[in-house]
């Protein structure tokens, strides 16, 4: 869309750009939480350990942790009881075979019941959460009110709406600061040694939620490129500087390619990992360099620009668990910029709401802007998303799309070796990566899971007594 | 009477209200558009089994957004349908285990529940090259959908891709993405939409383990409670379409009084679903309430055959 708005040449008006950065900010609300609780959680919680918690004990625990508005001795009961009713019935479910017991969960049985109970809790409040795109947008997913020039949900701006989107927002950020925060440093606390385990070395991020019309500048989550973990020197990011390479992707040969030059020629083939191609994806280069994009990327780029919310809150996290600037590079540090990035985005929400409720007090309720499809033109449209930088690139050529190409975060840090053979980003993060039971890769999956994966992929873990290869899918 | 109080008992000590219970149980009730005699019925569904039903979701090539749909409900929530009322013993997005393990789960699942379980599929099957362009865990899916899907009880399609091939088999569809029931040559339970209701499929689900049959479908194998009327029909802007009242701009006058949508390329008199009863996200809203016009997402081909979207039918 802000592709097609760029080769257009349609501004937005201010309205639309601010419910755009309402939905996207609950997008980042919903998707973070869901990640933390439902897909990387149980990396870290092991949930039969849970069975052992004395309801007493986590009851404290919870009150010493967090701001949580449910607790208390019989609360914990209730949801031991619960889990205990489950396992008893012999159907566990989504919860068979995976690797509880195993030696690197360091969490003590407490701990483990209060995330246990917060997994549930979270279930239920990502639902809520969801509302919000509803109102604006239809439905979640695939909301349904974003067009060329703007919104289509001009009968929902209104005060009616408008409060029930404050109230949802309020619960939801009430989540992120009372629980989910306190949930992540708890868990982290745990697991310092991770600071040290899982890092990459360049990072980029387009930015996101623009705060005027004026981008990259008002961006609140700014725009910039790292290289090699010089943080003290944020450089611009050109889209320009892009590149995806196909060497070792299932596509016809060719020489890396810009986005508008871009070719996606399928040309399947077997899995071949030593040397053949052996994936769908491409690997998407920054002026040569593999680049991390997300969560990570976004906070590290901000705090080396002085950003007046994310740089006091990264401090205060390093402080509050004791550890230094540089472990912000690993799978802890990714995984707690993730939570971060959430609190300060979801606090910024309250202001564009604000604003709009002001616009539709003073009777603007301009929701598009019309515009006309030229014989030819090309745009690109740069944008961050929970799990990083995304990038839309189209051609238009006789009022119909001659070439379309994106760029996904999943590509950026989960694509294959460039053409030099460098690898991605999640292969650097994986390299050395302690493995206490190569029949059980916990600690892998760790890793993996904390990038956000949007794509089933394969990793394989190699036993180096045995030479065995181990095929661990993540999800 | 006994077993009933003892159903509350545990449902409370899952920490589920009666009255939470009853309300869900009522709504789905209307949504499968049977009379309220039967909601007695359909709550004595979720008493009754003690095992809980086993279910094996499978992912294709989709976008996983009928599975982020399906957790959204809120009648039940869903830690109550994966802790409380069903087995969802394999499902790739929220199951604990990984790799290997997961795969393992699947096996022993099939061989443990075969004939028993419910097999629900999203996702288009890859077909071309022997299905090379679609592999779980190096297996295709095709390979995948041959074992699993014969051995289920029933086969329910959740969602337009492994309903109808969606936008994977939309033009020029390289990788011969089909549906599950053009690759298996097997009859399907539809629950189309991009993504569904998560009604939709609950609704299916208890009515099955009710009546013990599946609900009554149409020709595309579709349940008639859901998918029996247009979107047309039952849109709450229908008079405007008759009184001639339409949209000519997004954000126009007319778009603020909540006109017709008709000439902005709605497919809503073409488009069968309960979007306009049922709507999305706990009854928030849904598509032609927040100004867009329908795109036809529930029906067969409707990347090729409803597109361009903004141009009148």
């Amino acid at each position: 869309m802000r592709a097609v708005e760029n080769a257009v040449g349609v501004k937005i008006p201010e309205n639309a750009r601010l419910i755009r950065n309402l939905l996207h900010g609950a997008q980042f609300q919903h998707d973070h939480i869901i990640h933390f609780y439902h897909l990387h959680a149980f990396d870290w919680v092991d949930i039969l350990s849970a069975l052992k918690a004395d309801p007493a004990k986590t009851a404290a625990l919870s009150d010493n942790v967090t701001n949580a508005p449910w607790g208390g001795t019989a609360y914990f009961k209730t949801v031991l009881q619960r889990i205990q009713t489950f396992v008893d019935s012999g159907q566990l479910g989504i919860f068979a075979n995976a690797y509880w017991g195993h030696s690197a969960y360091k969490l003590p049985p407490e701990a483990n019941l209060m995330a246990a109970a917060h997994y549930i809790e979270a279930l239920r409040l990502q639902a809520k959460a969801a509302k919000m795109h509803a109102i604006f947008g239809g439905k979640n997913p695939h909301l349904q009110s974003l067009v060329v020039g703007g919104i289509t949900s001009v009968q929902d701006l209104n005060p009616d709406r408008l409060a029930q989107f404050l109230y949802l927002w309020k619960e939801t950020q009430d989540f992120v600061n009372n629980v989910y925060i306190p949930d992540l440093l708890a868990v982290a606390s745990f697991y310092k040694d991770w600071g040290a385990i899982g890092g990459t070395s360049n990072f980029m991020a387009w930015g996101e939620f623009p705060q005027n019309e004026n981008e990259p500048d008002s961006l609140y989550m700014p725009r910039g490129y790292i290289q090699k973990r010089d943080v003290a020197k944020i450089q611009a990011a050109d889209q320009q500087k892009v590149a995806e390479h196909v060497k070792f992707g299932w596509y016809a040969e060719g020489k890396p390619k810009h986005p508008f030059e871009g070719e996606t020629k399928p040309n399947p083939g077997d899995y071949k990992p030593d040397g053949g191609k052996y994936t769908w994806f491409k690997a998407p280069r920054y002026d040569g360099e593999a680049c991390e994009v997300g969560p990570l990327a976004r906070v590290l780029i901000a705090y080396g620009k002085n950003h007046k919310d994310i740089k006091p809150l990264v401090d205060s996290t390093l402080k509050k668990l004791d550890i230094p600037v540089t472990a912000l590079f690993s799978t802890l540090g990714r995984t707690a910029a993730r939570g971060l990035e959430t609190a300060a985005i979801g606090n910024a929400m309250e202001g564009w709401i604000m604003q709009l409720f002001d616009n539709v007090k003073k009777g603007d309720l301009t929701t598009y802007q019309s515009w006309k499809m030229p014989k030819s033109a090309q745009g690109v449209g740069l944008n961050d998303v929970p799990r990083g930088s995304l990038g839309h690139w189209i051609r238009i050529e006789n009022e119909k799309i001659k070439n379309y190409q994106y760029v996904v975060p999943s590509t950026w840090n989960l694509g294959p070796r460039c053409e030099k053979g460098i690898p991605g980003p999640l292969e650097e993060a994986l390299i050395g990566t302690p493995v206490a039971d190569a029949k059980r890769p916990l600690e892998i999956l760790r890793t993996v899971h904390s990038f956000d994966p949007c794509i089933a992929c394969g990793v394989h873990v190699i036993d180096p007594a045995s030479n065995a290869v181990y095929k661990i899918r993540a999800i | 009477m006994g077993k009933e109080n003892e159903f509350y008992t545990r449902l409370e000590n899952k920490g589920v209200t009666r009255r939470d219970f009853m309300k869900f149980c009522t709504l789905l009730t209307a949504t499968m558009g049977l009379s309220s005699s039967f909601i007695p019925k359909v709550a004595e569904v979720f008493a009754a089994p003690k095992q809980r039903p086993s279910v094996v979701w499978l992912h294709f090539g989709e976008c996983t957004g009928c599975s982020e749909a399906m957790i959204r409900t809120m009648y039940p929530w869903t830690d109550e349908l994966v802790l409380d009322i069903l087995s969802v013993d394999y499902h790739e997005i929220i199951m604990a285990a990984a790799g290997q393990q997961a795969e393992e789960v699947l096996q022993s699942t099939i061989k443990k529940n075969a004939g028993e379980f419910i097999c629900v599929v999203e996702g288009a099957i890859a077909t071309a090259n022997n299905g090379i362009y679609g592999k779980v865990g190096n297996r295709t899916f095709l390979e995948i959908a041959k074992d699993v899907c014969p051995k289920a009880k029933a086969v329910i399609c959740q969602g337009t891709c492994s309903c109808f091939g969606g936008v994977q088999a939309a033009k020029p569809n390289p990788g011969g993405y089909k549906s599950v029931s053009e690759v298996l040559g097997i009859k399907t339970l539809n629950i189309p939409g991009c993504p569904p209701n998560p009604l939709n499929l609950i609704g299916t689900i208890v009515n099955y383990i009710l009546l013990g049959k599946l609900p009554e479908l149409d020709n595309l194998g579709r349940p008639l409670f859901a998918y029996g009327k247009t979107i047309h029909d039952q849109c709450p802007r229908r008079s405007h379409f008759e009184n001639d009242e339409f949209v000519l701009e997004f954000g126009s006058q007319e778009a603020i009084m909540g006109f017709c949508l008709y000439k902005l390329g709605c497919r809503g008199p073409e488009t069968y679903n309960n979007c306009p009863t049922a709507k999305f996200n706990g009854g928030t809203s849904w598509p032609i309430q927040a100004g867009h016009p329908c795109i036809g997402c529930s029906q067969p081909g409707f990347w090729d055959e409803m597109s361009p979207f903004y141009k009148e039918m």
